[in-house]
């Protein structure tokens, strides 16, 4: 029941994208095709999951040593071998996952949304398995953030936008209106 | 002369936040008020400036392939740095039980280390360029994204809440509640887009 209230929380009522504002950066880059946003939300997703296991374990060495202010440090030294080790990984084991997911593997290290996620687990005391959890739901809230905000901005090509709105600002002012949306979640959990 | 128009460029030529679109996640994420946009500014400057002229002091040593992992560790070192210090004295709750200026900021400080700012002057400016100039382009970089922050914050405070700098100055311009959605979520977003916009306007008025 926890684990459910928890996917719940984290897909819907605090979107990280959406509510907490993490990964903004892929949410406006990435967002103009449906295609590459499933592809950089699987990167993510699969990243995601693992740097919270990771990140997790290297918290109780920190703690073990009595060194928790290494906390930032470790963190994104440990994600960005990580992802280094993924792209390694995968390119040798599965060609064709690679093939999908293996452009927006660098662009990852510096999503603050594997960080954020990492420290969150961290912040709210959760044990391994709902780590996960947490991590998993967040990735899912990120791509269906993502995913419903590319094929809003697909559309968006043939309407006529007013000149100093094109672009940016346009997609800012969609962004808000997604998060609007989101917020009649609010309160359900 | 040339210092300067290094130390200008950042405010509205190269502005991080109108123009390049970088550091899109504090930006967003800590200006529910003009002060937290200050604060959260203020501590990337910190950041940025001492990042800066540390990677042009070593950036002879470092060998070109581990550059990227070696200037991380150097980032999140000053970021641990401004962390404590930010815990150590800006922690005291505001005059009516309001959250300290550290648990507003909150996630925010620990993510400066991937704000694409600091990264990218590490990598673009101070890498290539003297110390002295590297501490010109930390600093103006810096206060120009404090300067779209505050006003970011400033726009969203008073609309959504009808203060402006709280608790510093201590006045209401509304009766009542401001548009709360200004202060949550969404609110970021529409501001956000509005002002880039309004800066595309103004830019090509200048170019004119």
């Amino acid at each position: 029941m926890e684990l459910i209230l928890i996917i719940i929380g984290a897909v819907f009522v605090n979107n990280i994208v959406l509510s907490q504002f993490l990964g903004i950066c892929p949410f406006i880059g990435v967002s103009g095709k449906v295609n590459t946003a499933i592809g950089m939300s699987g990167a993510v997703a699969f990243v995601m999951v693992i740097a919270t296991v990771v990140t997790y374990l290297v918290q109780i060495l920190l703690d073990k040593l009595g060194i928790p202010f290494m906390q930032t440090v470790s963190y994104i030294l440990v994600i960005a071998a990580l992802v280094q080790l993924v792209e390694i990984i995968l390119k040798k084991v599965s060609p064709a996952l690679y093939q999908a997911l293996g452009i927006f593997l660098p662009l990852i290290t510096t999503n603050c949304a594997i960080l954020g996620v990492a420290i969150l687990t961290y912040q709210k005391e959760l044990d391994l398995v709902s780590g996960v959890v947490f991590a998993f739901a967040n990735a899912v809230g990120f791509g269906l953030a993502l995913v419903t905000f590319s094929g809003i901005r697909e559309q968006l090509d043939l309407a006529n936008v007013p000149k100093g709105m094109k672009g940016v600002p346009v997609a800012f002012i969609i962004a808000g209106i997604l998060a609007m949306a989101f917020m009649g979640f609010a309160n359900i959990v | 002369m040339n210092q300067w128009r290094n130390f200008i460029k950042g405010f509205i030529k190269e502005n991080p936040v109108f123009v390049l679109f970088l550091g899109m996640c504090p930006t967003l994420g800590t200006t529910s008020s003009a002060i937290n946009g200050i604060g959260m500014g203020l501590a990337t400057t910190f950041v940025l400036v001492l990042s800066n002229v540390f990677i042009s002091l070593t950036a002879r040593f470092i060998p070109d392939k581990v550059r990227i992992p070696s200037y991380i560790v150097i980032i999140a070192s000053f970021v641990t740095v401004v962390d404590l210090i930010m815990k150590a004295y800006t922690n005291t709750p505001g005059p009516n039980g309001e959250p300290s200026l550290y648990d507003n900021l909150g996630l925010f400080i620990p993510l400066i280390v991937v704000n694409c700012i600091v990264l990218g002057r590490a990598e673009a400016f101070a890498s290539k360029n003297s110390v002295f100039s590297s501490f010109i382009d930390g600093f103006g970089i810096g206060l120009g994204f404090t300067f779209a922050l505050f006003i970011l914050g400033s726009v969203r405070e008073i609309l959504g809440s009808g203060t402006f700098l709280y608790p510093a100055l201590n006045f209401k311009f509304i009766k009542g509640d401001g548009m709360l959605a200004f202060v949550l979520a969404p609110g970021a977003f529409l501001a956000l887009g509005y002002l880039i916009a309004i800066m595309n306007i103004v830019k090509k008025r200048f170019a004119k």
